[in-house]
């Protein structure tokens, strides 16, 4: 499968990246830009091939950053077993918002606002519950080693951190190529005349979220482990939800590259911006937002869709931008 | 268990700042009602009219209750040209992307105002900020008083304009059928503008009203929104009526949910009546097929 | 032969309308039936009753022996029962291929099996020249062709059609005829709405007559539009005779176009 041998190719890439430079602010890029990457593609999953779009994403990035914090601070356990957990909790909470979602026939925006409210709600829990520290957060002891994945330079985090992207390309890749994928896409875009084919859109909906809630409980997983604090702000803010929005988004709907393309591109000038004014507050997300505006006014199908030239190929650039052809 | 003369208080403080709360979901919902649209930015433009309170007062000491004929008429130019020149623009006639392009909005406005403001909140004083009144054995702040006569009125005017004026009837002609209006010579994309510039407008009331006995910062529009977004599915889509009784009730659920939870829990009963709501009212809303 | 759908004393209303009223039927296996009736007769509401797009308020619906009332499309589907939509649903964004194929996944779990079983398909319908188009850039009569396409890749027992026909000019009307033809022929039972009467009339072995809700009239094409009854639901009072020459007018120009 020719998805299949370019994510390999990317992830090899990318992997002796550590090994060609030793400069911090390069690596920390790298890492950074995957991190927003992984964000972008578990948006993606249910946002691009499903078609629900959520406002609250940093529900399930909450919850997988909570789950890794609290599993090593008080349940005891190794942060290489926490992070599977975290996963599958933020899944968990995936297949209750979804199923509450879905069964009561949810979709567009009051889809984007229940899950809105439900890290809303979330965020306020965890500032109240004494489990999650309240409102002062969870500080992740520093022991710095493989074994408590907390890696003495960066190269460390940035294999962590390919692999999980690794991850969410090949789930991304296997829902283009399989009857799973056909039926999440038939779904999105006509739930009737997929049900009367014999597609159930509940059951379909509902795995779509626990996929992107999984990966999204892997991100935050992942931010635990490299800055080692984690409040309810940080946790269920909307800052998260947006950032994994606007890149899926921004490089493109239901593709298999464009969300990476996406965010990258932002990663990069956010970056720029940073460089050019200088740590001004709020500056990163004024940008985000305008790119967001700009690009659904713009480039409906996203930046996956500039590649191509003529209008017809560019209507087809959601599906096609990476020369792909079954 | 409870006090009367605990619970009376705190009854009578969730109607008024219900109140406030009614006046920015009245702006919600006639966007909604017409244009059948989430305005996702509605919280952001609250914010920055509350901005706008707060500036007339500090730097040209324009008493919040005299910003009245400033606020309201910016803040209606500023809902025209957002929906006209923005929204209308980038959305395609698709509500996936008028929600997008609002988040985008309520981005840029937020962090637009983290930039020029910083993030320190800011409250402004007057003459009558800590003057109290006595009802019962309540003691309620004027401020929070007169916010409460002000949103009646403002529900009236609103109701006013939609039911009696020429406007009005072009924009309920809008609401019914989109496409019937244009045919009949009706200036669609002007009236979508004009109602989003009357629902901005009625946050400029609401920001003068409110700012006397609250205070501003870039992202206090976010506890609003939700809130607003809950009034306005519990009231009924476009319903003032609706919009004023579901804010005093969430006000009043608000301010005993404190009372009994505590001040941070007490806002969860709010999003949970949310939640309810929208999963409980059969295939309601934006969810019903024809 | 074998009663395939069974519907008995099946109504339902929205609010005060009552939109079918009381209807039984049954449709024979391998039969093509059709089912006709003037605008607003209930008969979209009465297919989407039969495929569990609606659940009746009275009545039960009996598919291939089993009690189905109500039960949800997806596993009607699954059993073999399958409709189309009067208005065409394609997937928009995913080629004519992909659209078919999502159909034939009903029974081909593997994607490459399903994108090969829908090339055949395609060609049963003749779409073959249209596999790699986008099904929004499809003409109305290649949307329709793909709406029979992607519910035949289901392989159903039983087929459902709500209008294929509504929309086109009277040469694509020529050419889809034998296509339902072909369909029926291949040994799936149809039961096709129509108001081509030429179409019922080319095609149907046996036809159900819908108004204001209720069945009316049944039997062989000649019979029901033989039938006062009928015709006066159809067309009101003293419009008997034209229908009769309307009807021989249609058979010939079928005629004419088939040869």
């Amino acid at each position: 499968m020719k998805d299949f041998r370019r994510i390999a190719l990317f992830t090899l890439v990318i992997g002796v990246i550590p090994f060609c430079t030793q400069s911090g602010v390069m690596l920390n890029f790298v890492m950074t830009a995957l991190y927003a990457c992984l964000l972008s593609q578990a948006w993606n999953v249910l946002g691009g091939f499903g078609g629900q779009f959520s406002f609250g994403h940093a529900l399930f990035f909450g919850t997988g950053a909570y789950v890794q914090a609290i599993a090593q601070m008080q349940w005891g356990l190794s942060p290489w077993v926490a992070l599977p957990l975290a996963m599958a909790f933020a899944a968990g909470v995936g297949a209750f918002v979804g199923a509450a979602s879905f069964r009561y026939g949810l979709k567009g925006s009051y889809f984007a606002l229940v899950t809105l409210a439900f890290a809303e709600v979330f965020r306020i829990l965890a500032t109240s519950v004494p489990f999650t520290g309240a409102g002062v957060g969870l500080m992740l002891p520093l022991k710095e080693s493989a074994a408590n994945m907390q890696f003495a330079n960066r190269a460390g985090f940035i294999w962590l951190m390919l692999g999980l992207v690794t991850l969410a390309l090949c789930i991304t890749a296997w829902l283009r190529h399989s009857r799973f994928g056909a039926y999440l896409q038939a779904v999105r875009d006509n739930e009737d005349a997929a049900r009367a084919i014999g597609v159930n859109p509940f059951s379909v909906k509902l795995i779509a979220t626990v996929l992107s809630g999984g990966l999204m409980g892997a991100g935050g997983a992942f931010y635990v482990q490299v800055f080692q604090y984690i409040d309810p702000g940080i946790a269920f803010g909307s800052h998260t939800s947006v950032e994994a929005l606007v890149g899926a988004i921004v490089g493109g709907l239901g593709t298999l590259w464009g969300p990476l393309l996406g965010a990258i591109s932002l990663h990069i000038l956010a970056d720029l911006t940073r460089n050019l004014f200088g740590q001004l507050p709020g500056i990163n997300m004024v940008i985000y937002g305008v790119v967001l505006i700009v690009i659904v006014m713009f480039l409906p199908r996203g930046m996956a869709g500039l590649g191509t030239i003529t209008p017809l190929q560019w209507l087809r650039g959601s599906k096609r931008s990476d020369g792909d052809k079954s | 268990m409870l006090d009367l003369n605990i619970l009376f208080p705190s009854v009578l403080n969730g109607i008024t700042t219900g109140a406030v709360y009614a006046l920015i979901a009245l702006g919600l919902t006639l966007i909604y009602g017409v244009l059948h649209i989430i305005n996702f930015a509605h919280g952001a433009a609250l914010m920055v009219a509350l901005y706008g309170v707060y500036m007339l007062k500090e730097k040209l000491g324009i008493d919040p209750y005299m910003a009245l004929p400033i606020m309201v008429p910016a803040m209606f130019v500023l809902g025209y040209a957002l929906q006209r020149g923005v929204i209308n623009r980038a959305s395609h006639g698709k509500d996936e992307n008028i929600l997008l392009v609002t988040l985008g909005v309520s981005i840029v406005l937020e962090n637009l105002a983290l930039l020029f403001f910083k993030s320190d909140t800011r409250s402004i004083e007057t003459a009558y900020t800590l003057t109290t009144v006595e009802i019962g054995p309540a003691f309620i702040a004027l401020p929070k008083l007169v916010s409460f006569a002000g949103a009646l009125v403002v529900s009236v005017v609103m109701l006013l304009i939609v039911q009696k004026t020429d406007l009005g009837r072009a924009i309920r002609a809008v609401s019914k059928e989109k496409q019937g209006a244009r045919l009949m010579g009706i200036d669609v994309d002007h009236v979508y503008a004009m109602c989003f510039g009357l629902g901005l407008a009625s946050l400029g009331a609401a920001a003068c009203f409110l700012m006397p006995a609250y205070y501003v910062n870039p992202q206090v529009g976010n506890g609003f929104v939700l809130v607003a977004f809950t009034i306005v599915v519990l009231g009924g889509m476009g319903s003032f009526a609706g919009a004023l009784l579901g804010g005093l009730l969430i006000g009043v659920v608000e301010s005993l949910g404190g009372l009994i939870l505590g001040e941070s829990l007490g806002q969860v009963g709010i999003f949970v009546i949310f939640i309810a709501v929208l999963m409980l009212r059969p295939q309601g809303f934006f969810g019903a097929k024809a | 032969m074998n009663t395939l759908l069974q519907i008995e004393g099946v109504g339902k209303s929205f609010g005060g309308l009552k939109a079918v009223q009381n209807v039984s039927l049954s449709v024979t296996e391998g039969r093509l039936s059709a089912l006709i009736g003037p605008n607003g007769a209930g008969k979209t509401t009465l297919f989407a009753l039969m495929s569990g797009f609606l659940t009746p308020d009275t009545g039960r619906v009996v598919f291939a022996g089993q009690d189905i009332t109500g039960q949800a499309p997806h596993l009607n589907a699954r059993m073999g029962l399958t409709r189309t939509f009067q208005i065409v649903q394609p997937f928009a964004a995913q080629t004519v291929r992909e659209n078919i194929a999502v159909g034939a996944h009903l029974h081909l779990p593997r994607r490459a099996q399903a994108l090969g079983f829908a090339e055949s398909v395609a060609q049963q319908v003749g779409l073959s020249p249209q596999l790699d188009k986008l099904a929004s850039d499809l003409t109305v009569a290649g949307r329709k062709r793909l709406e029979l396409a992607r519910a035949l890749a289901t392989r159903p027992r039983l087929l459902l059609l709500d209008e294929v026909l509504a929309g086109l000019n009277p040469q694509e009307i020529a050419e889809m005829i034998p296509v339902v033809q072909g369909i029926a022929q291949s040994g799936v039972t149809v039961l096709m709405i129509e108001h081509v009467m030429q179409a019922v009339m080319t095609l149907a072995q046996e036809v159900w007559v819908l108004a204001q809700g209720q069945l009316i009239a049944q039997g062989s094409p000649a019979e029901v539009t033989n039938n006062k009854a009928v015709v006066e639901a159809y067309l009101g009072h003293g419009t008997a005779e034209r229908l009769q020459k309307n009807a021989a007018r249609a058979t010939a120009a079928a005629q004419e176009a088939q040869t």
